[in-house]
């Protein structure tokens, strides 16, 4: 063996180079022979009846393809879980920007001009666009309670608790829509062969979900679909479903047609028309002792899921899962659900329903410690999760974690003590206050409960009779390192240099369905199966008696050249196997809801500006075990630019909504927070390994989205002593609650002889 | 991009006369494009209604700086690049060359330009507080001759302004007389830069024997035009800041604004910032202002 310790080392990334020097080819980059451009004609209403359409005059028709919901030639749905969102609406219309027509013209600037000259006439009806509303049921708009999904755990007798308690404490916690911000807007080009069937090529995370809703739309089968993933340019969990819906409508325009079609985005429709992060509210009332320690309690968790059912019942799977937080329950019920509005379906959005809910834990275990007269940092290590006790859904937690360790090097690594100290003077004057907060939490790697089984995903390696070995999954980069870090387990599982192991573009004519590139599963699940696969080939040549046990590339290479010449290729799959002691019960919510958590405590400071009522994040520290860092740089950037995006989540980033439309739809007006927002982002890890993980590797994409919300809010009620209970928090809502009179002055310090 | 190129004529006459002359000729038929830094933005968004450009980003007259020992003449043309790495902007006009830089990112202060921020007219450029309380002087240019006016007159409502269809801004002049003020801006945004202004304040003031001598106090978006706050100045000269004052400037403030509820802020916040910002700088001022 000449390579070692190839998972565990910084090395390049593999398409870096292509992307550094613009070689990458993004769907936009490509240009097919009498290629059109697509548009959409959207909902300009949050609910109706479709009376007419107009095609406006100023517009020659003539010269555009023009598709409506009658040229769908399978099933009018985007097929999904419950496949109730139509591709294009045809009767009625549930939220503002849904699809009704479609354009083509070769001429792109003169599709706009067209989408504008088309009306269309509605018989408006009512429309819901809030939780609150969607509850009162006033009208239904979905099914016959307006409700997706309820999920229901319950855990001891929680109906027991209230009367041993010493104290009950409530309260309400609310979480915004969150946009992804993907550099590359949503985008594909599509083409229709009557013999080929549809090819799509995409910016987009999972091919086999576009795969299966085109196969639905057209009515067509699995070999006559073609799905190719272009160098994607961030995706966030937003081109999780929604390149379904770009797909479906490109490919009916290339059918209609007969010429490829290409639809990109623009920032303005990708923001308006596309998915966000699921607005929620979550109530807790917990009984704690006099110590502070956790009784029981109930926990109420409501997402707002939109028009339609896409992807809310898992998201809200996971919220619900990750409700309790890192901490011992002996009782709980936790009541969920998603429910309807007159919105543009909320979809995947890193994290997935977790950082809502447990932005919610985090900021009532401080709630606790207050009500109980305990520090944040004592009523978090009095209630922690150890090795042996059980989790709200009864998982036994086998792992050796020590959460109570993993605080006090978080506390010790951001000087917590010193600090807290050190702002309670402080903060007696002047015109800025300081606070830190912490945050404790877990983060599940991989699909919930027998998601993974579901999956059945299966990974494949082959090799070439040069000797590289080309890895063969479904599972897609865009931008946090798939590609480097499958290459580098299968490289270290053959023995073999890091440059002799590439990775094919997913095209589903070529990889095998690995399974949607989601939910922090490619590095752990994915992973593990590509060292499978790798090791399989080892063992083709090994059986074969072309290879021995200490190899050099050179005699791999040999060993593969020989089997190819009498066999033809040489290809090795794995298949996904449950772990044997792994138990789900779907009905009651109970069991083993994931393979392996990452564990971490973040710790925020900030400082308050009582001039113009703004919060700044000064330090940030990220502390998490996530079992084993395949690749020191990638992980750590995953982690800093998670925690970057969730600043934005808890502190700059608002949807302003308008029956159901989002109007601050440009980058001008949305605010995500930029370089000189953020604050030094500390990242640390600890590495306990992982059985079920490659090379012990636990997931970490979604972890940091999870943790500096409620790190932040607790900070900034440690700086000004208000309890701030919904983000984003704006300095319009701080200055609101922290001054209602808004002509009361700040007291400025003025110079001696002055006043 | 929501625009067709096609829609629009963008023409480059290359020199002073034959813009002045277009514009004379098809009045109100152009719109003058230097940086084209908002210009395109609209554009972009579909909305830009002008279909005729005429482009001046390459007249020279246009880009000149210009030292005189009682007063600088900035070309209308000149970039907040150019404005804030000028040696004489910088060290007598600090609030015009932090504006500047406090404008956009590096690549709008290389295409943006100080006249067109002024022609634009949003009461959120964050570089006309500054250019009130400078005592700025507008030369207009046109066919029919050149104007001088005072910039505080410019401005007559929510993007309206005394420039005629046919006329350029040649030129903004600011008097060499504030370098021994006390001087200080700060910006509000939704982020610490590449952000529109909620509330933008820039302050001069100049305190002898303990008492105010002189005070010039600008306020960005909280009113449909650049504000200068001139009740509150006439209040605050002659006094000596104390509690009882901040207090009275605070309330006369809130007199003078027109603050509204819109997709960045709303109006009640907008107040309190506005007064608070005032209030900061009197409360520097007071400390600072003796010895500047």
């Amino acid at each position: 063996m000449t390579v070692r310790h190839i998972v565990g080392a910084s090395v390049p990334r593999k398409e870096g180079w292509d992307k550094v020097t613009g070689a990458a080819r993004y769907v936009d980059d490509m240009v097919l022979p009498g290629m059109l451009h697509g548009a959409t004609v959207r909902s300009t209403i949050g609910r109706g009846k479709i009376k007419q359409i107009h095609f406006g005059p100023g517009v020659d028709w003539n010269e555009y393809v023009v598709v409506s919901a009658k040229d769908i030639p399978g099933k009018n749905c985007i097929s999904l879980i419950l496949d109730d969102q139509p591709c294009l609406a045809s009767e009625f219309v549930n939220h503002p920007e849904e699809p009704i027509l479609l354009l083509a013209h070769p001429d792109r600037p003169k599709l706009r001009k067209a989408v504008e000259a088309v009306s269309i006439e509605y018989d408006p009806l009512p429309a819901l666009h809030t939780i609150e509303e969607s509850e009162r049921q006033s009208t239904i708009i979905w099914g016959s309670d307006n409700t997706f999904k309820t999920f229901l755990v319950e855990k001891g007798d929680v109906d027991a608790v209230w009367k041993e308690a010493a104290h009950i404490v409530e309260g309400e916690y609310l979480t915004g829509a969150q946009e992804q911000l993907y550099i590359e807007n949503n985008g594909v080009i599509a083409a229709f062969g009557p013999k080929s069937g549809v090819t799509v090529w995409g910016s987009l995370q999972c091919p086999y979900y576009v795969h299966k809703a085109l196969m639905t739309l057209f009515a067509l089968p699995e070999e006559k679909v073609r799905v190719v993933q272009m160098e994607t340019g961030g995706a966030f969990g937003g081109k999780e479903e929604y390149p379904s819906m770009i797909a479906g409508h490109a490919a009916l325009l290339a059918m209609k047609s007969g010429r490829p079609v290409k639809i990109v985005y623009d920032r303005m429709e990708d923001m308006a028309a596309t998915t966000k992060r699921h607005p929620s509210r979550t109530r807790h009332r917990t009984a704690v002792d006099r110590h502070g320690r956790i009784l029981g309690g109930e926990i109420e968790f409501t997402i707002d899921g939109g028009a339609y059912a896409t992807l809310s019942s898992v998201v809200l799977s996971r919220g619900t899962i990750h409700a309790g937080g890192p901490y011992y329950w002996p009782n709980v019920r936790i009541r969920t659900k998603a429910v309807a509005t007159n919105t543009p379906p909320h979809g995947a959005f890193r994290g997935f329903g977790a950082p809502q809910s447990l932005f919610a834990m985090e900021r009532h275990m401080d709630r606790i410690a207050q009500v109980v007269g305990i520090s944040p940092v004592e009523v978090r290590r009095r209630n922690f999760l150890k090795s042996g006790q059980t989790t709200t859904t009864e998982q036994t937690i086998k792992e050796n974690i020590d959460l109570d360790r993993l605080l006090k090097r978080a506390l010790e690594l951001s000087d917590y003590a010193a600090k807290k100290k050190r702002f309670a003077e402080k903060n007696k004057a002047g015109t800025h206050r300081k606070g830190i907060g912490i945050a404790a939490f877990l983060h599940g790697a991989g699909f919930t409960g027998s998601g993974e089984r579901y999956l059945n995903s299966l990974v494949g390696a082959e090799a070439g009779a040069d000797g590289t070995v080309r890895v063969l999954v479904s599972s897609a980069e865009f931008g946090q390192g798939t590609n480097t870090v499958l290459c580098q387990i299968a490289a270290e599982a053959l023995g073999l240099p890091y440059e002799n192991v590439s990775i094919a573009q997913p095209d589903t004519t070529v990889v095998p369905n690995s399974g949607p590139t989601v939910a922090s599963r490619t590095a752990m699940i994915v992973g593990k199966l590509v060292q499978s696969a790798a090791r399989g080939i080892k063992e083709t040549l090994t059986k074969t008696g072309l290879l021995h046990d200490d190899y050099s590339p050179e005699q791999f290479c040999a060993g593969c050249k020989e089997y190819i010449a009498t066999h033809g290729a040489l290809k090795s799959y794995a298949r996904y196997q449950a772990p044997p002691d792994v138990y789900w019960d779907d009905e009651k919510y109970r069991g083993e809801a994931y393979a392996a958590f990452a564990w971490a405590v973040y710790v925020a400071e900030v400082t308050v500006d009582l001039t113009t009522y703004s919060v700044t994040v000064d330090d940030f520290v990220a502390l998490q075990e996530v079992g084993r860092v395949l690749h020191p740089v990638l992980a750590e950037g995953q982690i800093t630019g998670g925690v970057a995006q969730a600043i934005g989540f808890a502190l700059y980033e608002n949807v302003v909504w308008q029956d159901g439309r989002m109007m601050n739809n440009q980058m001008t007006n949305y605010i995500m927070p930029a370089s000189m927002d953020l604050p030094p982002i500390r990242v640390f890890f600890e590495e306990n390994g992982n059985v079920h993980g490659a090379h012990g590797a636990k997931g970490i994409g979604e972890l940091p989205m999870d943790g500096p919300a409620p790190a932040i809010v607790n900070a900034v009620e440690d700086a000004t002593g208000v309890r701030f209970c919904s983000i984003p928090l704006l300095p319009e809502d701080l200055f609101e609650t922290v001054r209602p009179e808004f002509n009361e002055q700040v007291v400025f310090p003025l110079a001696r002889g002055t006043s | 991009m929501r625009a067709d190129p096609a829609d629009y004529r963008l023409v480059s006459p290359g020199s002073l006369q034959g813009v002045l002359s277009l514009l004379a000729a098809e009045p109100a038929q152009w719109l003058p494009i230097a940086g084209g830094t908002d210009v395109m933005v609209l554009y972009s968004a579909g909305k830009l209604a002008n279909r005729n450009l005429i482009d001046i980003w390459n007249i020279p007259e246009l880009r000149q700086i210009e030292v005189f020992p009682d007063r600088i003449s900035i070309g209308a043309a000149s970039t907040y690049t150019a404005v804030r790495n000028h040696n004489v902007v910088a060290r007598e006009f600090p609030l015009l060359a932090t504006a500047a830089s406090w404008t956009g990112g590096i690549a709008n202060q290389n295409r943006g330009t100080l006249g067109g921020n002024i022609a634009n007219a949003s009461p959120a450029a964050d570089s006309l507080p500054a250019l009130l309380i400078y005592d700025a002087v507008l030369t207009l240019i046109s066919v029919r001759g050149e104007r001088r006016v005072p910039y505080r007159t410019f401005h007559t409502g929510y993007k309206q302004t005394i420039l005629a269809a046919d006329e350029l801004i040649l030129n903004i002049s600011l008097p060499r007389r504030f370098s021994k003020y006390f001087s200080h801006a700060r910006k509000v945004g939704a982020r610490n830069a590449q952000a529109i202004s909620k509330v933008y304040l820039a302050a001069l003031g100049q305190v002898a024997n303990g008492a105010i001598r002189d005070v010039r106090l600008a306020l960005g978006s909280v009113a449909p035009v650049p504000l200068r706050l001139n009740g509150t100045e006439k209040m605050l000269t002659g006094k000596e800041i104390a509690p009882s004052l901040i207090d009275a400037a605070r309330k006369s403030v809130l007199k003078e604004i027109r603050p509204i509820d819109d997709i960045r802020s709303t109006a009640r916040y907008r107040s309190a910032v506005a007064c608070n910002l005032v209030t900061e700088f009197l409360a520097k001022l007071a400390a600072e202002g003796a010895t500047a």
